[in-house]
């Protein structure tokens, strides 16, 4: 009876997907707590700062050199910011719209991490495709799924019931809905090129051809700005802009609800990374790696390849955030909407041609 | 024993019809706010829904366009009107009485359609998969002219709203 | 004479934002580099960092502000409340000490306050208590960390005050006002 339950392959799908989603889930969150580490200390070191370097339980500071080494490179301290934002007090302000301002948080994290759902990170692992939900339509979905991000945004600078958040709200709604424009404009010449929307058979194209940013620089271009746009990081941070309106959005919120904003803009960031590596930079291939991996350890070196190129385009986001200053409204609409979807339409244009020449 | 897709369906559109319900008439709030959030979760039942029809892409551009962009915009329109006069306003008994007969007239004929209605795909036989090729083969060929005609008049709608938006023509 | 900025608009190459990125990564890969190699704001300095190497407070800082003692270690301050109508923030509380209460612990003065309590919690460290003082009574003084476990510890009250502000021996506006009545006592003949 039993045996029959475990060959059923329902069953089997069912297990391995709830095996993956535990994973990648945990590997997301440890993720999103490290590249806040790596945030402040890269952006400490351009700053000419240390960053953390003081925090460590007791305990470990009792290991002979390591111990110390960790508490300098401030090891501990996501666990500390963690221990923290659960042990705030969790205040809602009076006059707040209490349902909205209680679901807004949860709304702008959901979203982030459904998109981890189609990425391939690996190519296999024993019999398993390296994919929670391989789609035959994926980008599509991730597309639709960022586009609903933008309501947490959205409700909490609403129901926040203040000047700033709501400012905060209006301006990112506005800027989130052009950007996607663009960005899903410069994802179309790549399918054109590939003739397949499904992400697995994407990377193996790649994998076979070389990857797509050397045929798509343009697009890959008009990604990467409209990206950044879509996670609220600056230079197009204008949702929260500290200067002008305190938080944006997030102003009211304290403890936990704040922490969940800030999870989802990490948890944003590293989606938007593995989109881009997925997209552009041949997912878990390298050049002379191209084929599905057939051992254990091959799927893990692979699931490596995959990550250190995920880490190498979050460093350059983070980088980024201090090489320009902010944008001004006007720039950043003016550049979304007169520069980019132009630009990408062409793009499609050119290589609808060249796609069209080619196959003649 | 009923199939999970079944049992899914009837979810899905139970779940329509219920924030379709409450979207237009919901008994404990007024507020627009209120209603555009429910009208998006009406939206994404019913992208269930065609899931369940395995037309994917069909159920990806339902929520990228209308529950991603569409209702966005509603809301930022929304929530920069005034609205607090429409929260107070009082139901018109006139209105609502001739607004349900217009839904009941509709379910009726719906219904009867419905019933005299022969399955398109014959049951048994091999459900058409939704695959984005085979939906841009049908609109690029076989309905090119609608297909054209259509974005003609979104680009008339386009430029009407441009001229309308705009304060002096020069 | 005017400085006239050239403000000539960007040419195409300058629209593409690409020679700010390049400037802009320019500058921080330079400090990326210079942090790496362990350099920054503190090593040039020379200084460590703030809890193992204090903080040198520069002269004329102003910090907590504290009641202090004249010359003798008598209580300056003659419970006016100058200070406590003044405060913005309204963190001085002063107790007089009433018609039947003690005076003060030193001549000139005839009273004293009964209680003094400064709400550190409340204090901006404006300074308008010590330019307000007709007595020269209370400073702010260096004192920039102040910590505590609760609010109530945070109201420091006219003991802790006094103890924290110590002895000014430096102004002595009492003195040096007996000395000018001395001398206007004898003042047209001076007898030798």
């Amino acid at each position: 009876m039993l045996e029959n339950i475990f060959s059923d392959p329902t069953f089997q799908f069912v297990l391995f997907s709830a095996a993956k989603i535990a994973v990648v889930f945990g590997v997301v969150m440890t993720f999103v707590a490290y590249a806040v580490l790596v945030e402040r200390k890269v952006s400490a070191a351009i700053q000419d700062r240390v960053g953390p370097n003081r925090t460590a339980p007791p305990l470990a500071l009792k290991i002979p050199v390591l111990g110390r080494l960790l508490q300098r490179w401030g090891m501990f301290q996501p666990m500390a910011d963690g221990l923290k934002f659960i042990l705030k007090e969790d205040f809602t302000p009076a006059y707040v719209r209490t349902v909205y301002f209680w679901l807004a948080p949860a709304i702008a994290v959901i979203p982030a991490f459904l998109t981890l759902a189609v990425i391939p990170f690996g190519s296999t692992l024993g019999s398993q495709k390296m994919v929670i939900a391989d789609l035959n339509v994926g980008i599509l979905y991730t597309f639709g799924i960022v586009s609903l991000g933008v309501y947490g945004i959205v409700l909490a600078g609403w129901s926040s019931n203040s000047k700033y958040p709501f400012l905060g709200g209006i301006r990112s709604s506005a800027q989130m809905i052009s950007y996607e424009i663009a960005m899903g404009m410069s994802v179309v010449s790549l399918f054109l090129i590939v003739g397949d929307l499904n992400l697995m058979n994407l990377i193996q194209w790649q994998a076979d051809h070389g990857w797509l940013v050397l045929y798509q620089p343009v697009a890959f271009v008009i990604f990467l700005v409209s990206a950044f746009a879509e996670t609220n990081r600056l230079p197009f941070d204008m949702p929260e802009s500290e200067s002008e309106l305190i938080g944006g959005y997030h102003t009211e919120y304290s403890s936990m609800k704040f922490a969940l904003f800030f999870l989802g803009e990490y948890a944003n960031m590293i989606a938007s990374s593995a989109m881009m590596v997925t997209l552009f930079f041949g997912g878990w291939s390298l050049p002379w790696l191209g084929k599905p991996a057939e051992t254990l350890l091959g799927g893990l070196v692979h699931i490596g390849i995959f990550i250190a190129k995920m880490i190498v385009l979050m460093l350059v986001f983070i980088w980024v955030r201090w090489m320009l200053p902010r944008f001004r409204y006007d720039q950043l609409m003016d550049l979304g909407w007169r520069r980019f979807i132009p630009a990408a339409l062409a793009n499609i244009v050119a290589t609808a041609l060249g796609v069209a020449l080619l196959n003649r | 024993m009923p199939q999970l897709t079944d049992l899914l369906f009837y979810a899905f559109a139970g779940m329509t019809l219920l924030f379709g319900f409450l979207c237009v008439a919901n008994p404990l709030s007024r507020n627009p706010v209120t209603s555009a959030m429910f009208l998006v979760l009406t939206i994404i039942s019913m992208a269930g829904l065609f899931v369940l029809l395995h037309a994917f892409f069909l159920a990806a551009v339902q929520i990228l366009v209308y529950a991603g962009a569409v209702m966005v915009l509603f809301l930022f329109v929304i929530m920069l009107l005034d609205l607090k006069e429409e929260e107070r306003r009082k139901l018109n008994k006139v209105a609502v009485g001739l607004g349900s007969l217009a839904v009941l007239g509709l379910a009726g004929v719906l219904v009867r359609v419905l019933a005299g209605a022969t399955p398109l795909i014959a049951a048994g036989s091999k459900p058409v998969e939704g695959s984005t090729r085979e939906l841009g083969r049908i609109l690029f060929q076989s309905y090119l002219l609608p297909f054209e005609i259509l974005s003609i008049l979104l680009l008339v709608a386009m430029v009407g709203a441009i001229l309308l938006s705009k304060k002096e023509l020069k | 004479m005017t400085k006239v900025v050239d403000r000539s608009p960007l040419n195409f190459y300058e629209r593409t934002y690409l020679p700010a990125l390049m400037e802009g990564f320019k500058i921080t890969a330079r400090h990326f580099a210079r942090s790496v190699q362990g350099k920054n704001t503190a090593t040039d300095l020379g200084d460590g960092y703030y809890p193992e190497v204090p903080w040198r407070v520069a002269e004329g800082y102003r910090g907590a502000p504290y009641l202090v003692s004249d010359q003798d270690g008598a209580t300056k301050c003659v419970s006016c409340q100058l200070c406590e109508f003044i405060c913005p923030p309204k963190a001085i509380k002063i107790t007089p000490p009433g018609p039947e209460g003690q005076g003060a612990d030193r001549p000139n003065a005839e009273k004293m306050p009964r209680e003094f309590e400064i709400n550190m919690l409340r204090c901006i460290f404006c300074g308008l208590c010590q330019e307000v003082c007709p007595e020269e009574a209370i400073f702010l003084q260096q004192h920039y960390s102040l910590t505590g476990l609760n609010r109530e510890e945070m109201i420091y009250n006219k003991e802790k005050l006094l103890k924290l502000g110590g002895v000014h021996p430096g102004i002595q506006k009492w003195k040096h006002k007996l000395e000018e009545a001395r001398d206007q006592e004898s003042f047209p003949v001076k007898v030798d």
